[in-house]
């Protein structure tokens, strides 16, 4: 037999990563990303809500995610059963954990040949189990069970991910897909509890008001180390400054937004990509912006405004690598 | 466990769940014979996996048996069926038996298959070229040149090492004389194989006991000798040659099986909309913009290849690949226009062709064959019109055949007067009696039909995957191995 691949040293072949893969690889980081996050929102809001009977609250999650009009086009109220299906059960709605998870999994089955046998095997078994959940497993005694059911599940396919996955081109691109995904999703766990606090501004401070933030310093997966460093005080300022402008707390905009630009670079430098160049430039505004900012100047700037923006900025920074490096054919 | 009495010397042949198994008058392909088995003549690994299986009961198997049927399904090791609403996932039903050949059983296998693919192989570079064979009135000329599945545009078209046919499924049967008989060489683009290593895979999870310090013959190295293959038949490059599956993509009921191979190849999978061709090669869309390729595992047929010369409707396909193949920038496997080959028509005079190549006897016999268009073949048919099946020969699929033992008399006549108005479209078989091999069923263990399709790999030279896929029909008495219509499969051991 003549020499095989395994033969060639990998430097020229990791470059050589299919369009149509890098695409999916990052869209696939986004969509497991997205799911635990979406479960996290769902979880923290039916804390929120618990006592209140509160629509305005579940309100929230379709306002956040920018679904009013195709909700309301299709249910009469926001009640916490309504909202739940929509964001859980329905595979109409393609925002929802379950559509979410089949888009995955079809990534996931693209990318069979490049990912691993126990990455893939996982994504499907999770698929697979999702796509079995009645509205039983959705009533109020049951969500939070399954919101930390699911959750697990992403952070399992996160730890399957690292422990597994061949560090090329293709790895470069989950990790970016992952971090502006979780960078998008924290303004929008941010933003939830604006929402909430729109209704009731006089409320700041009272007894509710610091267990909401509570929880979503929990749902953030933040309050133990927010505790660390501010053991004394909790004010909602130093909450949404610690979700978003903290360098040590993974899930914070400006660690994601860093880590996206080191990605960035390593694929300038490691694989000579120079259609890193363009995305890095597009990411020079934001990444001015929170090196010179403070929460206090985002609060009186206008917080909902500011995680609007950034918003914008990571949809064009995925618009810009998208079409440097999976354009459409042609 | 249950207290037995002490076993007599059949009883410790097929004891436990074996206990009252009947393979009938078929060859029993675990017990190695049509006859009852002889506790003195049998191969001494076989009376070790019967001994095993003896001390068994079905529960255990049936256990056993859950467990894989899981696995395979949490593996994706599926085919899915999709429709408007949802997509299902289906597992290619798996018998946790394994079906056994000894080393001098697989000897006539392999030999014959490697004997086959030669003559396939010579064929399709004479009926592409000199068309000696047609000349010579070997094979009819309208045959061929008549024939559907011929492609004009491989004429004069040279290919490494003269090899059309790099990967080749052969359908085996075995008949209750313990002859292997071919029913059809799949030489487009046969699957199955990665059921073959999966399988594998499977029963070392969940039966490693049954064939603990057994020597049966290994079979992971199928990817590399593929991709060995492909890499003897690729057009030139600088450094390593680039090479890639093609793939119709995830809606193709076979996906997971190129999944398995690019990946055991360890080649990208592509479809047609990741590959371009430009100034005369053809390249594959990357992060880094357009790569060179140098062979393409094809799994997309012929008409979808190149909308430049095909179909020109195929969005599968890649416009000008045939141009840059002709041209010797790349390489394509298998070869287009193979099918002139694996046609029904053609099967029939492979024992002619053999004899004609190779100038031997063919080691592995067709099932006897008729041909309708010969005057003797046509006399024998119609003399016989109630003990055989008569064929189509351009039909796939089984349409407008008949089974004269199944066929009523007004049949039979209706049939007779097609078959004298077209000869030539007919061929006739004997019914064949297929061995059959203990396979777990709802009422224990029971005989149940199977057949083989080795795979072999050309590219220099033929090499043949020891086993092969044994399909096997799950139904009581059913002859129909196909996954379609109730078939599922078996690991298959070579013993070494």
């Amino acid at each position: 037999m003549s020499t095989t691949l395994a033969d060639s040293t990998d430097a020229p072949r990791s470059s050589q990563l299919l369009s149509r893969y890098a695409g999916s690889i990052f869209w696939l980081a986004r969509q497991m990303e997205r799911t635990e996050n979406l479960a996290r929102i769902l979880d923290v809001t039916e804390t929120f809500t618990r006592h209140a009977r509160d629509e305005e609250g579940w309100l929230a999650v379709v306002r956040i995610n920018a679904d009013e009009a195709r909700f309301l086009s299709t249910h009469a109220a926001p009640t916490a059963q309504a909202v739940t299906h929509f964001y859980v059960l329905d595979r109409d709605n393609p925002t929802s954990i379950a559509a979410t998870l089949a888009q995955a999994r079809e990534n996931a089955r693209l990318l069979r040949p490049l990912i691993s046998t126990e990455m893939w095997s996982q994504i499907n078994v999770f698929h697979n189990r999702v796509r079995q959940l009645t509205a039983a497993d959705i009533a109020p005694s049951h969500l939070s069970q399954l919101c930390a059911d699911i959750k697990q599940a992403c952070q399992t396919h996160t730890g399957i991910t690292e422990g597994t996955f061949y560090r090329d081109a293709g790895w470069t691109f989950y990790m970016l897909g992952r971090q502006i995904e979780r960078a998008d999703q924290i303004t929008r766990l941010v933003d939830i509890k604006y929402h909430m606090l729109l209704p009731s501004a006089d409320a700041v401070g009272s007894a509710l008001d610091v267990g909401q933030w509570h929880a979503l310093l929990r749902a953030a997966a933040g309050y133990h180390a927010f505790r660390r460093i501010f053991p004394r005080d909790m004010t909602p300022a130093m909450v949404a400054g610690f979700l978003l402008l903290n360098h040590g707390f993974p899930r914070s905009l400006v660690h994601c937004v860093r880590l996206a630009q080191g990605t960035l670079a390593q694929l300038r430098s490691s694989y000579r990509l120079r259609g890193a160049d363009a995305a890095l430039e597009r990411l020079e505004d934001l990444s001015a912006v929170l090196t010179e900012t403070s929460i206090d100047l985002l609060i009186a700037r206008g917080l909902h405004e500011f995680l609007d923006w950034v918003q914008r900025e990571l949809i064009g920074l995925h618009t810009t690598i998208a079409a440097r490096f999976w354009p459409a054919e042609g | 466990m249950q207290q037995r009495q002490a076993p007599s010397a059949a009883d410790h042949i097929l004891g436990g769940p074996l206990a009252g198994y009947d393979p009938g008058q078929f060859f029993c392909e675990l017990l190695g014979t049509t006859a009852a088995p002889d506790p003195a003549t049998i191969d001494p690994s076989r009376r070790v996996i019967l001994q095993r299986l003896a001390e068994m009961d079905v529960e255990e198997l049936r256990r056993r048996a859950a467990v894989a049927e899981t696995e395979l399904f949490n593996l994706g090791i599926t085919f899915t069926v999709y429709s408007e609403r949802d997509a299902i996932d289906r597992i290619l039903p798996f018998d946790i038996l394994p079906r056994v050949l000894t080393a001098a059983e697989w000897d006539r296998v392999e030999r014959g298959v490697i004997q086959r693919v030669a003559a396939l192989n010579l064929f399709l570079h004479d009926v592409y070229h000199d068309q000696k064979i047609l000349r010579d009135g070997v094979v009819p000329t309208d045959l061929v040149l008549g024939n559907a599945n011929f492609r004009p545009e491989m004429v004069g078209l040279d290919v490494p090492h003269g090899t059309y046919v790099h990967v080749c499924g052969t359908d085996i049967v075995r008949d209750e004389h313990d002859r292997f008989l071919v029913l059809e060489d799949n030489a487009r683009t046969p699957s199955g194989v990665s059921y073959v290593i999966e399988n594998r895979h499977m029963m070392a999870r969940v039966f490693p006991d049954l064939m603990a310090g057994l020597a049966v013959r290994p079979i992971g190295e199928y990817g590399m000798r593929l991709l060995g293959a492909m890499a003897e038949i690729a057009a030139p490059s600088a450094g390593e040659p680039q090479i890639v599956l093609l793939s119709p993509g995830i809606y193709n009921s076979a996906y997971f099986e190129h999944v398995f191979l690019a990946r055991e190849m360890g080649v990208p999978l592509v479809e047609g909309r990741d590959l371009v061709v430009e100034d005369g090669s053809v390249w594959m869309r990357t992060v880094a913009g357009l790569a060179p390729v140098h062979a393409i595992y094809r799994r997309l047929n012929d008409e979808f290849l190149d909308p430049a010369v095909f179909r020109p409707d195929s969005v599968l396909g890649v416009r000008g690949l045939m141009e840059v193949w002709r041209n010797g920038r790349v390489a394509i496997a298998n070869a287009v226009g193979t099918g002139v080959a694996d046609d029904k028509a053609v099967y029939a005079y492979m024992p002619r062709i053999i004899r004609y190549y190779l100038d031997q006897e063919p080691i592995l016999a067709n099932v006897e064959t008729h041909i309708c268009r010969e005057a003797d073949g046509l006399r024998y048919t119609l003399d016989h019109l109630d003990t055989l099946v008569v064929k189509p020969v351009g039909e796939s699929g089984g349409y407008g055949l008949i089974i004269g033992p199944h066929a009523t008399r007004v049949e039979l006549a209706a049939f007779r007067e097609k078959l004298l108005a077209d000869p030539a479209n007919y061929i006739s078989q004997p019914m064949v009696r297929l061995s059959v091999a203990p396979t777990l069923s709802g009422d224990g263990i029971a005989a149940r039909h199977v057949d083989l399709r080795p795979f072999a790999i050309t590219g220099r030279d033929t090499w043949v995957l020891p086993g092969g896929l044994t399909r096997v029909a799950l139904r009581p008495g059913s002859l129909v191995v196909n996954s379609s219509q109730g078939g599922g499969s078996k690991d298959t051991w070579v013993l070494a």
